[in-house]
């Protein structure tokens, strides 16, 4: 349970991100298009925020790494998501008034709504990483299963909202939608029966 | 519901004509009977190829032009206009005979600017395309020519309108939508905040002219968020749709065709006669007017098109 969790965690914060990212590109198309450059600076955005967020998580899983604290980390990027929905078409209508270069104005745009939410997410799996190295003690299988089961979520996020969820769901209720379910994930690490708890602290008594 | 960009019907035709085997799948006729690539490159969007066939000249994005052509013009009589689609779209002079200052969003071989500034010897057209290629394509190959008349802005079609809207000055008469292809329908200009932003760029007389390719269930979202913008519409359908409606109240069938033989000379030189574009005005709802209006929201409207309703 202590290790499917982790999973858990790890594979729905890859569909988090691949989620909010393409659907970034439907909040941006309104006010800069849907040229090339504007995904390239969603993408560009996301990678930036992903790479810093994975040196972040691996820092924070120095201290007194847990379970609960992972959680914290994923509902903490579902908060920094709601900024989108409340300020997103303010924030865009001023910057693409600001900004007359599409290029350096969907840039800005993509880095003021989506790079706090990424960095963090991108915390997840280098945490997680540490996490299963206590329990497992083989890093690398164990890291390589996590980063195929986040990847794996990743590219579920992309299929399920590409392809199905826009087709019933606006933008905005599709991220609420995500936000909710990262909640809930958190809620259930914090919630789980004791039981539960003391098997991970029994596995982490054995790490060496 | 079928289109001659994407339907096989002039290529079938010149087949026949040719004595060979009826009722090919395309890539084969264009691939046995000598359709000839006379350009190809991979712009930043797609691939921009340039094919000759009989005395036709086509600007298509796929190989053989399997999914369409985007604009055809006649080598031995240019003023020709080849698709239907371009003289439905000219109805809309019925109901703004004229025009002083035109917006055409999406140039293709640029047949639509070129036939407006020989129509309207008094109008400013600008045009804005996303595609550098295409704008150089059309030049090379279609003979379209930017001047002191005809201004091009290489853009998205939404961002320009945005930022017009926002500098507050320019309004046009008439705006021509010509930027939806059946495979791919840029779905951030199909939506109810991009039709009134639209709207908003129009004179109080101004018309807008929408070339889409809807079918099926697509058509009826479409349906609905023009009707949720503008309210009535004409609606012209033949093997394209051609949506013509207005930012104030719609000019009446009487007005149009009194406006249409004023035309009728222009047209005749053209290909076509005024009455037969006319004939396909229409005002009566036939979709489904329960359906979704698409928003910034909600827009899916690649996964809408084709689908069953």
């Amino acid at each position: 349970m202590y290790r499917t969790l982790l999973y858990l965690i790890a594979g729905w914060s890859g569909y988090y991100v691949m989620g909010i990212e393409l659907l970034g590109g439907r909040l941006l198309a309104p006010y800069f298009g849907s040229s090339i450059y504007v995904w390239g600076a969603i993408i560009t955005v996301f990678m930036l925020a992903l790479s810093i967020g994975y040196l972040c998580g691996g820092r924070a899983s120095l201290h007194a790494p847990s379970l609960e604290r992972l959680a914290i980390i994923l509902v903490a990027a579902a908060a920094l998501t709601l900024p989108i929905l409340l300020y997103g078409d303010a924030l865009l209508d001023r910057v693409s008034g600001a900004i007359g270069d599409p290029r350096f104005g969907s840039l800005t745009a993509a880095m003021a709504l989506f790079f706090a939410p990424t960095l963090v997410s991108g915390m997840v799996s280098p945490y997680a990483v540490r996490l299963l190295v206590a329990d497992l003690r083989a890093t690398g299988a164990g890291a390589g299963k996590l980063y195929f089961i986040s990847t794996f979520g990743s590219a579920a996020g992309t299929l399920l909202t590409s392809f199905y969820l826009v087709l019933y769901l606006e933008v905005n209720q599709i991220l609420l939608l995500m936000c909710a379910v990262s909640m809930a994930v958190g809620a259930l690490v914090w919630l789980r029966p004791s039981r539960l708890r003391a098997e991970a602290g029994r596995l982490n008594a054995d790490a060496p | 519901m079928i289109n001659p960009r994407t339907s096989s019907w002039s290529w079938t035709f010149a087949g026949r004509a040719a004595g060979l085997a009826l009722a090919l799948w395309p890539p084969l006729i264009g691939a046995q009977e000598g359709m000839q690539l006379i350009h190809s490159e991979r712009s930043q969007y797609r691939q921009v190829l340039v094919y000759e066939y009989t005395d036709l000249r086509c600007l298509c994005f796929t190989r053989y032009c399997t999914i369409g052509r985007q604009s055809c013009i006649d080598r031995r009589a240019p003023d020709r206009l080849v698709f239907e689609y371009t003289q439905m779209m000219l109805g809309a002079l019925y109901l703004q005979p004229d025009p002083h200052d035109v917006l055409v969003i999406g140039l293709g071989g640029g047949t639509l600017p070129r036939t407006l500034e020989k129509l309207l010897p008094q109008s400013q057209i600008d045009v804005v395309e996303i595609d550098p290629a295409v704008v150089r394509v059309a030049q090379q190959y279609f003979s379209f020519q930017a001047d002191a008349r005809v201004h091009v802005t290489v853009e998205d079609g939404r961002a320009y309108v945005r930022r017009l809207l926002r500098s507050g000055g320019k309004r046009y008469q008439l705006i021509m939508l010509d930027a939806y292809e059946r495979e791919y329908i840029p779905e951030h200009m199909l939506t109810r905040e991009f039709l009134s932003e639209v709207k908003s760029l129009l004179t109080p007389d101004g018309i807008v002219a929408a070339n889409t390719f809807s079918s099926s269930r697509l058509y009826q979202n479409e349906s609905v968020t023009y009707r949720a913008v503008f309210g009535p519409f004409y609606n012209l359908k033949s093997n394209n749709r051609v949506i013509l409606a207005a930012n104030g109240a719609l000019p009446t069938l009487d007005e149009a065709t009194r406006n249409s033989r004023s035309f009728s000379a222009a047209f005749r030189g053209l290909g076509f006669t005024p009455q037969s574009v006319l004939a396909l005005f229409s005002t009566r709802v036939d979709w489904n007017q329960k359906a979704r209006v698409l928003t910034d929201q909600y827009s899916p409207a690649n996964l809408l098109n084709g689908r069953g309703t």
